[in-house]
């Protein structure tokens, strides 16, 4: 008969977040006919009597299994990937999928030429500019925002007009409070966070925080473009870190779990080091060792040398 | 084709000195300045301005622009700089000037390749602290402005696959705009500043075969406000550059009182590129030659220049 110990480790190799391939070698791989046969009989939840006699898989789980499994196997090719050709393809994805969120994220957080160095891609991998398919497919009121912000170029210098900086803040400040017309809807505001360089948006923001006492993402729709269009230019480290957090709690679905490949593969070489600074000033435990606790194999060595790597 | 003749070889440095000498004691020798640059490409005019500046540690540009005066200056000093430099400086007075100066931006932005924009714009940020995009938004307002942005802002696809069953269903929308059964300017906007430019001639062509005229036809007459006027360069720009060049300086040399800013920057800017093909349309519709018509319209240096520029051998 089985171990206990044993059964927690493949219960957990089964239902976790990748896959404890040691613990499916040393004991599955042990296992003989009978020992497989009451696992399966043991467990309902991954396993059930069908009516010709036989412990049936249920299929919700063999697809969810193959997911598990693929995890790692998509890390690393999003790893190995030209940052260029890896941000085209999410972007890809995510239109495909409506998921503007992610768009918003790699259309703030990356510098102007790496953002330009993506669109290069695209052109390659899709023969379409970035541009053309986000205006196409997106028909809500987030097109406007959308297309702009992945065609923008903004200037990095570290030149700021402070007059401007903040008159755009009460146009800013005049826009969100209006209650007749949502401010994604507003050209001055589509304008200003669009074009604008990201140092003087933080001044902008600033100078909002002043004139209405009130940050923008307090003032603002919380899971709106233009909400994370802000978070993502004023602070990534703080974005990213609540990203993390979203997919390491228990209750994560899909979208977020998909995060936390995306996150760490994307800001390894970038933003990792603040991140994981942010996160355990945050959640008052490392983000490593979070990691280490809710994920398995293969997939949990390679996310952890990736943020080791910031160090 | 370009206009300009340039010779077998040239020596950087026995340029800048004989420019030196131009410019040095009383006057300047205006013969040997265009001689000299109206004759070199933008590969050498670089290495000349660094000749120049190794030898005599000053900048050429600056020199010029102390000796020389008025339209000659100006033509020269566009001239002289390198073509991402000239263009950033074309947009940034465009882009604070009056409303005429609008065209200067839609042609940068349609006429040029994606990668020569692109390199108008790295140009922009490092000269004037901003980037193009925000200075040209935080002037207009509308559709116009969201135009204008989006135009500045693509960077399109250069390929030349076409979906030709999308360039129906556009050319269809465009169709409506003009016609005035909508106003849905959004996805006017969309079209024109996302598709790539052989989508957008294969929509062109469709729209030709599907209602008779071209659209460039359809949009011609009085237009009704400043977006509708963009809408029309825009499109021409992207169709056909060198009619749209050929209207320009036909315009310019028939206004009272010549259009120099216009017949500058149409020279200066294609005299490395398409300067022949808009000189022989130009020909084709005016019974005259380019070269006659600047003849008669300007005069001293300044017309030499250009007249150099376009390839006149006997001056």
């Amino acid at each position: 008969m089985a171990l206990p110990g044993d059964l927690d480790a493949l219960t957990k190799a089964f239902s976790g977040f990748g896959v404890d391939e040691n613990s499916i070698i040393s004991i599955l791989g042990k296992w003989h006919p009978e020992q497989r046969k009451s696992f399966r009989k043991g467990f309902p939840q991954f396993f059930r009597e069908d009516k010709r006699l036989f412990e049936r898989w249920d299929e919700r789980h063999i697809a969810f299994l193959e997911h598990e499994f693929l995890r790692f196997k998509n890390a690393m090719v999003l790893w190995t990937l030209h940052p260029w050709e890896r941000d085209a393809r999410l972007a890809k994805e995510a239109l495909a999928k409506g998921d503007y969120d992610i768009l918003v994220e790699i259309a703030c957080t990356r510098s102007s030429e790496e953002l330009l160095g993506a669109r290069r891609a695209y052109h390659s991998l899709f023969d379409h500019s970035i541009e053309e398919d986000v205006a196409y497919s997106v028909n809500d009121s987030n097109r406007n925002l959308l297309v702009a912000l992945v065609s923008s170029y903004r200037y990095e210098g570290a030149r700021v007009n402070e007059e401007i900086a903040e008159t755009e803040a009460k146009t800013l400040s005049e826009a969100i409070k209006n209650a007749e017309k949502r401010p994604i809807e507003n050209e001055e505001v589509v304008r200003i966070i669009t074009t604008r360089s990201k140092l003087h948006l933080k001044a902008v923001f600033n100078y909002y925080k002043e004139i209405s006492g009130t940050t923008t993402e307090e003032d603002l729709e919380e899971g709106s473009s233009l909400s994370y269009t802000i978070q993502c230019i004023s602070s990534p480290k703080t974005y990213f870190s609540k990203i993390l957090a979203s997919a390491l709690k228990g209750s994560a679905d899909e979208k977020n779990k998909q995060a936390l490949t995306r996150v760490i593969v994307t800001q390894a070489d970038s933003y990792m080091k603040e991140i994981s600074e942010e996160y355990h000033k945050q959640h008052g435990v490392s983000l490593s060792q979070k990691i280490e606790e809710t994920t398995n194999g293969n997939y949990k060595d390679f996310l952890l040398t990736l943020v080791a790597r910031g160090d | 084709m370009a206009t300009i003749t340039v010779p077998d070889h040239t020596s950087p440095v026995e340029d800048a000195e004989n420019l030196r000498k131009a410019c040095e004691g009383w006057g300047t020798n205006e013969n040997t300045i265009v001689s000299i640059l109206g004759h070199r490409n933008a590969v050498q005019r670089k290495q000349i301005r660094q000749a120049y500046e190794e030898i005599y540690q000053e900048d050429l540009i600056k020199r010029l622009e102390s000796e020389l005066k008025g339209e000659f200056e100006k033509a020269v000093y566009r001239w002289i700089l390198d073509p991402a430099d000239r263009d950033a400086i074309l947009a940034h007075v465009a882009a604070r000037n009056a409303k005429s100066d609008n065209r200067t931006i839609i042609e940068i932005a349609c006429i040029r390749s994606p990668e020569e924009l692109l390199a108008a714009k790295r140009a922009y940020h490092f000269r004037y602290k901003h980037s193009l995009e925000e200075d040209v938004a935080s002037r207009t307002t509308g559709d116009f402005r969201k135009l204008l942005v989006a135009l500045v802002s693509t960077y399109r696809y250069d390929g030349d696959e076409v979906d030709v069953s999308l360039a129906g269903s556009e050319a269809k929308i465009l169709h409506n705009m003009i016609e005035g059964k909508s106003f849905n300017h959004e996805e006017v906007i969309r079209i024109l500043s996302t598709r790539s430019k052989a989508q957008l001639n294969a929509t062109f062509n469709r729209y030709k075969d599907t209602h008779g005229a071209s659209i460039t036809k359809s949009l011609s007459g009085n237009p009704a406000d400043e977006f509708s006027e963009a809408l029309c360069i825009a499109i021409q720009c992207i169709r056909s550059p060198q009619k749209y060049f050929e209207k320009v300086l036909r315009n310019a040399i028939n206004k009272v009182g010549t259009d120099e800013d216009a017949i500058t920057r149409v020279i200066v800017t294609r005299a490395e590129k398409d300067l022949k093909d808009i000189k022989d349309l130009y020909h084709k519709r005016n019974n005259a030659s380019l070269e006659h018509a600047i003849s008669k319209d300007t005069s001293g240096d300044y017309k030499i220049f250009l007249l150099t520029l376009l390839g006149c051998e006997e001056l």
